[in-house]
């Protein structure tokens, strides 16, 4: 009588156990910023793009060495010359609201990227006309002439497939609600406070999500990010400030990851935007010159990050296989910075410096101040917030800016808008034209083959890094820290966050 | 910031009848006998001091960096440690004093300057003039002190000075209404109707004989108003709204240690410390002040 | 009675125009271009001419403004640029959030000012005077960001006791909802508190002063019973009326709490509108809370109106 109590306690007991470890196991992921509208027509911002990668699955994706590989799409290929990319669709493939995607929603939401209003995908799409249906699983996107980058945006918001009928009910609400085709679904958002999202039953690759939920939570003060982290009331941040890295290693409950972003900083002249722009540095590319050798990038890295970023001279890292290396990063060289003031006549140039009012932004922008002080530069630093920034930027109310740039995978995405000469002025801020750089930079998107492609790139190093109407400093690394129970995250260049394969142990 | 006035005294008029002593040597006596008060007084003038003696007790240049002296812990050669970027934070701190005060003394010299003439205006000359800036200074009150900075600040661009011009016009509203509460309350006063009987034209009554009795709760304020000011200079460099770098001063030092607490806590412990006792200190003395002053708080 | 009543509510109309002017026109000439801000990384020129149509961007200033207001005056406060969702309904979320916590801290403040004012009052020049003054004075002599980043790092990082930012809503988790209020609440409060102390002592002292309780003095009742059942009960009636009007300097402190302490509220709804230019919502908010100050005040004032019938001349 008594062993029969016993044995019924500890099968309850059992379940209790098994039942407590089958319960909801949810990741907190802690993000720098606050993502703007969950659209992916219409979003904007890097941060995002982190929380896509939750509920959004696109055509393509990238390994982390950035190899073009299947997710909705499983082949691909060229026809007539270039001008048509043929897409084969994965089967078995259903959106959060149980419709199925086919043929037709990727038709939809390819057009929905070119043509809604507000849409920001539509520059990214280049030369994309239209979509052509050939069966229930293949389609054909129709380019006015070859573009190299498509496949590449297709890895990003611009190849990221939504369900037609949640996008025809929403119309441009749909990001309040949004319905896609990944592996958790979208439950709630409350502003400024958090992001919900409940495991989809119907992925594609269950097998290879772990969470029943992933909670996204925008704390934008690094400290109190990682605090909470340390406090276990997160399981994940993403960009760890660089000065917090030695912490967290030591951290008992901490294990941190990194890897070498796509982003750069640079440093900005004012060479053609409107008035400012009759300054010295503008003028004469011998300051700019001066100016770059008397930057130590190592010793930079090292005050600014710890020595954690990677210091660059290119729009791509040197990592990167579209690195220039032909043209490596040049040391630091003050006595031939000072020739050059020199032979310009003018020892002490004085030019304000405009930076955005970031703790790390300003510490780069006070070393850099003090480094060039050396050569016998006199820089005034005015650190702004970044709305105030941005306007000066594209209104040419500036001499030189600390900017930078979050990074595409591919080189293209990182440089037609911002030295071309048709480049939309938000971009091109320093409204630099040169018919040369612009002929091969259009001769390097039309072409296919990289190792062509690259040869254009070498041309196009070889005047930027003369002209220098940016001076690329560094490459960001992604700083991620986690909990030392969550197994299966690996970084990419990219910096997102992909939930398939994590697990918490 | 806090939005307390003193309210007009509805028994005793501010001034006591002759003890023997003029008012302000009572007042003077009063004070020091009120010994936090005088500690308080004490320390404000040593830190005057340090702001103005900055270039001589400096031990370095307070914007000089150097690369080999990152993040170090206090020595013998940087009693206060350095700072990110290699700077020694006593120099800092030495140097710092003077954004710190000048952000005190400036808003609420300014703060007094179009504060006052405007309260008294109100206060004299009642009806409709009165309303009118009531009821806008009102509405200055009714929006928070420090979303009323912030988006001055954001309006003028990021500096020390334009910060504060920005705590400065925030404040103002406190002292129009304090001076004006003052003006009524001794406007109906004998001296006041002696002096318009005698045919004293407006101006006079008010800067003659209106103004100097109220000198002492204006008094009282304008030192609260600079303690709150100095946090309001703080907050706003915490926003990233103030004092520019390499320029140091206290709040924008706290801005840039709080994100290396647990490595290089002497960043913050200095600055944090010296806001903390000169804040006190101004807040001591003008409690004791407002003691002192307003004989009816005993 | 009614004819102060009558007259203290008709001047709220003008009260509340000044306010929506000088918001709107603090917010219209912040420099910047909120269409490039959320336009981001992708600001290529229609994008930024189409939101620059959307929102009204192009049109002169006071067209925006009679727009704005007539929007207002039908309930309509307009859409925040960043986050898409009508002004109206953030408010009615971020509102709860940020009168909870200013709530407590109000708690905190009388908790830490009210003994504090009494033992000055009482026990006046005394060190324990000082002692009491120095304890309720630090509070506003610390920035209140530097208080909550110390705060985070002993009892989140190093004890573990309390969760180090973030809000858990009263209807999910009451014990959750108020261990993640407790240190923004202290910290919050703490500033009030001085200005309680010296209400709650100056009230005490001129109450002690009193005819009646120099009379019940002279009854021979004790020192705590005279302070509590008689000074202390008319004190209080000046420092709470006089507390509701610190409620401005309430949502001052919670600007930066909030920040800090990463709390949904108010606060952080203002400051990150006010940085990426979302005017609607500064505007919305501040009109808001303007109306709530401007109703305590109207409070404050009828309350002592009640007591000091002197006042309603």
């Amino acid at each position: 009588m008594f062993r029969k109590h016993i044995l019924a306690l500890a099968v309850l007991l059992a379940a209790t156990v098994l039942a407590g470890a089958a319960s909801a196991q949810t990741l907190r992921i802690g993000l720098a910023d606050d993502p703007d509208i969950l659209d992916p027509t219409i979003a904007r911002t890097y941060v995002g793009r982190i929380v896509f990668a939750a509920f959004c699955d696109k055509l393509v994706d990238i390994t982390p060495d950035l190899k073009i590989v299947p997710q909705l799409a499983t082949e691909w290929h060229y026809e007539d010359d270039n001008k048509t990319l043929v897409m084969k669709l994965r089967q078995g493939v259903t959106f959060h609201d149980g419709t199925p995607m086919d043929a037709a929603s990727v038709k939809y939401s390819l057009l929905r990227h070119l043509t809604m209003p507000g849409s920001t995908r539509k520059a990214e799409l280049g030369p994309l006309k239209s979509v052509e249906i050939v069966d229930d699983h293949t389609v054909k996107l129709m380019l006015d002439k070859p573009f190299a980058p498509l496949l590449a945006q297709l890895t990003d918001r611009a190849g990221m497939i939504v369900s037609p009928k949640a996008a025809e009910a929403e119309g441009d609400k749909f990001g309040e609600h949004p319905v896609c085709a990944g592996p958790f679904k979208f439950v709630e958002r409350v502003a400024q406070d958090r992001m919900v999202f409940d495991r989809f039953a119907d992925y594609w690759n269950k097998d290879a999500i772990h969470f029943d939920r992933v909670i996204f939570l925008p704390i934008p003060d690094s400290t109190v990010r990682l605090a909470n982290l340390q406090a276990g009331q997160l399981d994940m941040i993403e960009r760890m400030a660089a000065t917090d890295l030695d912490a967290a290693k030591k951290d008992s409950r901490l294990k941190v990851a990194t890897i070498t972003s796509l982003a750069y900083e640079d440093l900005a002249t004012n060479i053609n935007n409107g008035e400012q722009s009759k300054n010295p540095f503008g003028q004469d590319k011998r300051l700019r010159q001066a100016l770059d050798l008397s930057i130590d990038r190592e010793a930079l890295n090292q005050v600014v990050f710890n020595g954690e970023f990677a210091p660059g001279n290119q729009w791509d890292p040197p990592s990167s296989p579209w690195y220039v290396k032909s043209m490596p990063i040049q040391p630091r060289d003050i006595t031939k910075a000072k020739a050059l003031l020199a032979a310009t006549g003018m020892p002490h140039p004085s030019a304000t410096l405009i930076v955005e009012n970031t703790p790390e932004q300003q510490r780069a922008a006070q070393v850099i101040q003090a480094m060039a002080g050396e050569a016998g530069f006199d820089l005034k630093i005015q650190a702004v917030e970044l709305a105030a920034q941005l306007n000066a930027e594209v209104k040419g109310d500036y001499q030189l800016v600390l900017g930078n740039w979050s990074g595409r995978v591919d080189p293209d995405g990182n440089l037609y808008n911002f030295v071309g000469c048709k480049a939309p002025p938000a971009f091109n801020i320093t409204h630099y034209c040169n018919p040369d750089v612009d002929a091969e930079l259009d001769a390097a998107r039309t072409a296919v083959d990289p190792e062509e492609r690259m040869a254009h790139y070498e041309k196009i190093a070889a005047h930027i890094l003369d002209d220098r109407p940016l001076i690329y400093l560094w490459h960001p690394q992604w700083l991620f820290a986690m909990s030392n129970k969550l197994a299966g995250y690996v970084p990419y260049p990219d910096g997102l966050i992909r939930p398939q394969g994590m697990r918490l142990q | 910031m806090t939005t307390e006035t003193l309210d007009p005294p509805r028994d005793a008029p501010l001034i006591h009848e002759d003890f023997g002593e003029r008012p302000w040597q009572r007042a003077l006596r009063l004070l020091a006998e009120r010994r936090l008060a005088v500690i308080g007084l004490g320390v404000v003038l040593f830190f005057i001091a340090v702001a103005i003696l900055a270039p001589l007790i400096s031990p370095y240049d307070p914007v000089a960096t150097s690369w080999a002296v990152v993040r170090k812990p206090p020595s013998l050669l940087h009693p206060f440690g350095t700072d990110e970027i290699g700077r020694d934070v006593l120099a800092r701190v030495i140097w710092g004093a003077r954004a710190s005060l000048l952000a005190g003394l400036v808003s609420v010299s300014l703060a007094l300057a179009a504060g006052v003439p405007l309260g008294l205006v109100s206060g004299y000359c009642g009806g409709f003039v009165d309303g009118t800036l009531m009821r806008m200074v009102d509405a200055m009150l009714a929006i928070p002190f420090l979303i009323l900075a912030i988006a001055l600040a954001a309006f003028l661009g990021p500096s020390l000075a334009n910060a504060m011009i920005a705590i400065g016009v925030s404040q103002t509203p406190i002292f129009i209404r304090l001076t004006r509460g003052q003006v009524l309350a001794v406007k109906h006063e004998e001296y006041v109707e002696a002096a318009r009987a005698v045919g004293n034209p407006h101006y006079r009554i008010v800067l003659r004989h209106i103004l100097p009795n109220i000198v002492p709760p204006l008094l009282v304020q304008a030192t609260l108003a600079a303690a709150a000011a100095i946090i309001a200079e703080a907050s706003l460099s915490f926003l990233g709204l103030g004092q520019q770098p390499p320029d140091p001063s206290w709040g924008s030092m706290l801005n840039t240690a709080k994100n290396f607490i647990s490595q290089a806590p002497w960043m913050a412990l200095w600055p944090g410390l010296a806001i903390f006792t000169l804040v006190l200190s101004l807040n001591l003395f003008g409690d004791g002040l407002r003691d002192v002053l307003d004989p009816r708080r005993g | 009675m009614a004819a102060f009543l009558i007259r203290r509510i008709a001047l709220l109309a003008p009260t509340l125009f000044f306010v929506s002017v000088l918001i709107f026109g603090l917010q219209q000439l912040l420099p910047g271009d909120p269409a490039l801000v959320m336009a981001g990384d992708n600001a290529d020129p229609a994008t930024i001419t189409f939101l620059r149509h959307k929102y009204h961007l192009d049109e002169p200033l006071p067209s925006r403004y009679v727009l704005w207001i007539r929007g207002v005056a039908h309930g309509d406060f307009g859409e925040s640029m960043r986050l898409k969702e009508p002004v109206k309904d953030l408010v009615l979320e971020k509102l709860p959030v940020t009168a909870e916590l200013a709530g407590l801290a109000m708690l905190v403040a009388l908790a830490i000012g009210v003994p504090a004012g009494i033992i000055a009052a009482v026990k006046h020049d005394s060190v324990v005077d000082y002692g009491a003054t120095m304890v309720a004075l630090w509070g506003i002599s610390t920035p209140n960001f530097w208080l909550g980043i110390l705060l985070i790092l002993l009892f989140s990082v190093t004890l573990g006791w309390l969760p180090a930012s973030g809000f858990v809503p009263p209807t999910e988790s009451l014990r959750q909802n108020l261990l993640t209020l407790i240190m923004p609440a202290f910290v919050l409060g703490n500033a009030i508190a001085a200005v309680m102390m010296r209400h709650t002592r100056s009230a005490m002292l001129q109450v002690m002063s009193a005819d009646f309780v120099r009379t019940a003095r002279a009854k021979g009742l004790g020192q705590i019973s005279v302070i509590i059942h008689h000074a202390l009960r008319n004190a209080l009636i000046p420092v709470v009326t006089l507390g509701a009007l610190e409620f401005g300097a309430l949502l001052s402190g919670a600007v930066l709490t909030e920040q800090v302490f990463t709390i949904p509220g108010f606060g952080k709804l203002i400051v990150d509108a006010v940085f990426n230019r979302d005017y609607a919502v500064v505007q919305g908010v501040v009109l808001c809370t303007a109306l709530a100050y401007i109703l305590l005040n109207l409070f404050a004032d009828i309350a002592y109106a009640l007591i000091d019938p002197r006042l309603r001349a």
